[in-house]
């Protein structure tokens, strides 16, 4: 049997020289990522603002959203917004934070119920209170915080302060680019979206780590190579690996985006995108930054080099 | 590399098809399973947004903690001064304190003294703590302040939520509802999870009311109209009736028997009227309390007011002497139901507000398992008929360590008995996705030794040598994110990062042990001069 190769052996892309388009272009979409978030904004959950969110279907052949939008805005519940959701029959009724504490929001879903009356079922029904919605956003800031800073940390004492700094870079570029997916599409960013956020990250880490990897191991055999090539041949050597992983990580993801329904679709539309970026970020912004970064002369002279000669002997 | 000791391979292969073993009950029927030993009984929960049900996170409304605190700290202040024959003036509440002027200043010692008594040592002599949940001091010029202090505050909400969980179990047992989940969160918070409640309505009706049941009798010195006008006497308070509209009633402070002593309600229907109503009967206690006051007081008004509020003012026209009576408040019959399981239940020592509150029916339950399902089979599919074209024979090996992998993250799942939620069934797919992961990485370490000369063995050897460092530094990485986000997250989230934490361990086993071992056994068997990778 042949077997399948996507990739072919002994690649030599120049992915260095590449990042003379590379920066400039990943430089552009971080800034258009930052007009997004303060300019369009993220289209937040009530997981982190608060309110009421309701998932209904209509027991009929179709819900008639227009008819449940007027029924609906007379309520008085301010902004009230509905979007189809899977099929024609499914709604999403999502109402802003009402004024006046934990009771009235909860007084929401009564109102809700009696205006649509029993043509519907309510497949879910989710109310968060000010305070919570609060401490949600607390704890994912906290969380995505602690996250980064224990990961880089663990770089630090396994790699070379050099490569913490450009896996860094990395994932503040990932996480920008993220959230600006998140406000151009303006799916629904709620505490998932905070998985999916840690997710992508450790996958494009995962990535970076696997280079960096082969990176060390090159900067002890090859003592003479222009830093350059040598962050080149370690891109080329794993390349294979990367496309092979990606693969399989988006075909199973592309089961789920497909098959899995449409509560976690946000979910995996966003983690299919962080799959693309984390293997860009890793060969056009984690390897090379560590040109500039002067990894060489520290890496060789230091303590590496004299295990590299052991393992050469 | 490709050595591996008997008692190892024994290891290997014990641990793996235990951790697989633990995911068959799974599989079982139910009734099956219960016949099992207790330790195979263990399956894996699912989560609310799974099976349907209702989450509903509960406070203790600090506010009207402290407001109660501080209202009997006056009362208590008012009773200690008058058995202590010491004048003051403005007895009064300002936000967390109470203060007073005295009218004799030689009264400043014997005042402070008396007062310092009101406030023991939080938690009790025995605690030997110096923290008082109330603080009396001289303000100057014979004014004397009492403040409640915040840990006293915090004691007597962390006191109010050990209370409520009970009760609010009682309540939701009510319910008739299978396995709910009662527990307490941080200081202030009950959390509710009722599997399969669609409609939480009821539910938020029975946990949103105090039920603080009194009887006492209806002030007769005034009219509630010329109370309300004039200034009620200070014993007495207007209080509404539950009526539409409401009609106010002048009602002594002073309660005759409370919900505390009744043993048992149940709802009925009046014999003459049919009505709905509630029968009652009080312990001895309050019978006896009961009796003396009806006996005292024939031909009066007497209340009976349910969270403030009037229920009934019936006239006595006897002595109620036999310790048992009946409610009737033009209820209908859901709420009469509803009183006397609340009154059963006991009253709040608070209220409590609903803060958060997550209800999936069962149609979208049932939904997400099957599209989660069927996912987790599309997308492993997918992966496996991948790995299959990309590396052959050693696809095949990575399939079967890959197929491990899932069994023994289901396996571990059932042992924690965890609860799977749909992120959690999406963290499996990805980590096939990514399991695969640490195989590619030796497959392609060992396809570069062989183009670099070495022979099969020397290159299989490497290969895993090699790729094993680069596995660990990866996947640890993941890992942390997985674990934060275990730590962080509240219930899907949570479950998300619990099977990605899982998987990346099951993952770092299968790809380093189970293939290494199979390939080793492969080598052993076949003795391959050339790999076909």
């Amino acid at each position: 049997m042949r077997l399948l190769r996507l990739i072919p052996d002994d690649t030599s892309l120049p992915f260095m020289q590449w990042r003379r388009l590379a920066f400039p272009f990943s430089a552009i979409l971080s800034i258009l990522a930052i007009y997004l978030f303060f300019g369009v904004g993220l289209n937040f959950g009530i997981d982190f603002r608060g309110g009421t969110m309701i998932e209904v279907q209509a027991k009929g052949q179709s819900a008639d959203v227009s008819a449940m939008r007027t029924t609906l805005g007379g309520l008085g519940l301010g902004d009230v917004q509905l979007q189809e959701f899977g099929g024609p029959r499914d709604v999403l009724i999502r109402v802003e934070q009402q004024p006046g504490g934990d009771a009235a929001q909860v007084e929401v879903v009564n109102k809700i119920r009696s205006a649509l009356g029993d043509d519907f079922e309510y497949r879910r029904v989710e109310v968060v209170g000010p305070r919570v919605s609060g401490e949600l956003v607390q704890a994912g800031i906290i969380g995505v915080a602690i996250a980064f800073l224990a990961i880089w940390i663990y770089l630090w004492f396994r790699f070379e302060w050099q490569f913490a700094v450009a896996a860094m870079i990395a994932t503040m570029h990932d996480v920008t680019l993220t959230i600006a997916f998140y406000s151009s599409t303006q799916l629904i960013f709620d505490l998932s979206s905070i998985a999916v956020i840690l997710t992508i990250t450790g996958y494009s880490l995962n990535d970076t780590v696997v280079v960096f990897d082969r990176i060390r191991e090159l900067l002890r055999r090859y003592k003479k190579l222009p830093i350059g090539e040598l962050l080149d041949l370690a891109i080329n050597q794993t390349l294979p690996r990367t496309v092979i992983t990606s693969v399989t990580t988006f075909l199973a993801l592309l089961g789920l985006t497909f098959f899995g329904g449409e509560v976690i679709q946000g979910f995996t539309l966003a983690m299919l995108f962080g799959v693309v970026i984390g293997v860009y970020s890793t060969a056009f912004i984690a390897a090379p930054i560590l040109i500039y970064l002067g990894v060489r002369t520290q890496t060789v002279e230091g303590r590496a080099g004299a295990r590299a000669e052991a393992e050469a002997s | 590399m490709l050595h591996f000791s008997r008692w190892k391979i024994l290891a290997t292969v014990l641990v793996t098809a235990f951790l697989c073993l633990l995911a068959i009950p799974n599989l079982l029927p139910q009734g099956f399973v219960k016949s099992l030993p207790n330790f195979f009984q263990r399956t894996i929960v699912l989560g609310l947004d799974l099976q349907g049900g209702s989450h509903i996170l509960l406070e203790v409304d600090s506010g009207a903690v402290r407001k109660d605190k501080v209202e009997i700290l006056r009362d208590d202040v008012r009773r200690v001064l008058r058995e202590a024959r010491i004048g003051y003036t403005g007895l009064a509440i300002q936000e967390l304190s109470v203060q007073l002027r005295l009218r004799e200043a030689s009264d400043l010692p014997e005042a402070l003294r008396r007062l310092r008594e009101l406030s023991p040592p939080i938690g009790g002599i025995l605690a030997g703590t110096n923290v008082r949940d109330v603080d009396v001091s001289d303000a100057g010029g014979n004014l004397i302040r009492l403040t409640v202090t915040t840990a006293g505050i915090t004691d007597r909400v962390s006191q109010a939520v050990a209370q409520s969980i009970e009760i609010v179990r009682r309540r939701v047992d009510e319910l008739g509802t299978v396995e709910p989940l009662i527990q307490r969160q941080g200081t202030d918070r009950i959390l509710v999870q009722v599997p399969g409640l669609d409609d939480p309505t009821r539910l938020k009706e029975l946990l949103g009311r105090t039920a603080r049941l009194t009887f006492r009798m209806v002030d007769t010195s005034m009219s509630a109209q010329q109370a309300i006008e004039n200034r009620p006497p200070p014993e007495s308070e207007v209080l509404m009736s539950s009526d539409r509209p409401p009609v106010p009633y002048l009602i002594e402070r002073r309660v005759v028997v409370s919900g505390e002593d009744l043993v048992d309600s149940q709802p009925g229907f009046d014999q003459r009227t049919n009505e709905p109503i509630v029968s009652f009967r009080f312990n001895n206690n309050g019978a006896r309390r009961f009796a003396q006051a009806t006996q005292q007081n024939v031909g009066r008004p007497f209340a009976i007011v349910l969270d403030n509020e009037v229920i009934s003012a019936p006239v006595i026209r006897e002595p109620i002497l036999g310790g048992s009576g009946q409610i009737s408040g033009s209820f209908t019959v859901q709420q009469a139901n509803d009183l006397a399981i609340l009154l059963r239940a006991g009253a709040l020592p608070a209220p409590l507000n609903i803060i958060e509150e997550r209800t999936v029916g069962a149609g979208l339950g049932q939904d997400s398992i099957e599209a989660g399902v069927t996912a987790a089979y599309v997308g492993s599919a997918l992966v496996l008929v991948y790995m299959l074209l990309t590396y052959g024979l050693f696809g095949v090996f990575a399939n079967i360590a890959l197929i491990l992998n899932v069994g023994m993250i289901l396996g571990i799942l059932s042992g924690l008995q965890a609860t799977l939620t749909l992120p959690g069934i999406a963290g499996i797919v990805l980590t096939v996705g990514m399991a695969v992961d640490s195989n590619v990485l030796i497959f392609e370490r060992i396809r570069e030794e062989t183009r670099a000369g070495r022979s099969a063995i020397a290159a299989i050897d490497a290969g895993f040598r090699e790729a094993l460092r680069t596995i660990l530094d990866a996947n640890i990485t993941t890992l942390i994110a997985a674990l934060i986000l275990f730590y962080i997250g509240t219930g899907p989230v949570r479950g998300f990062g619990l099977t990605l934490a899982i998987g990346i361990v099951t993952t770092m086993f299968t790809a380093y042990t189970v293939t290494r071992l199979i390939v080793a056994t492969w080598v052993r068997w076949l003795r391959p001069s050339h790999l076909p990778i």
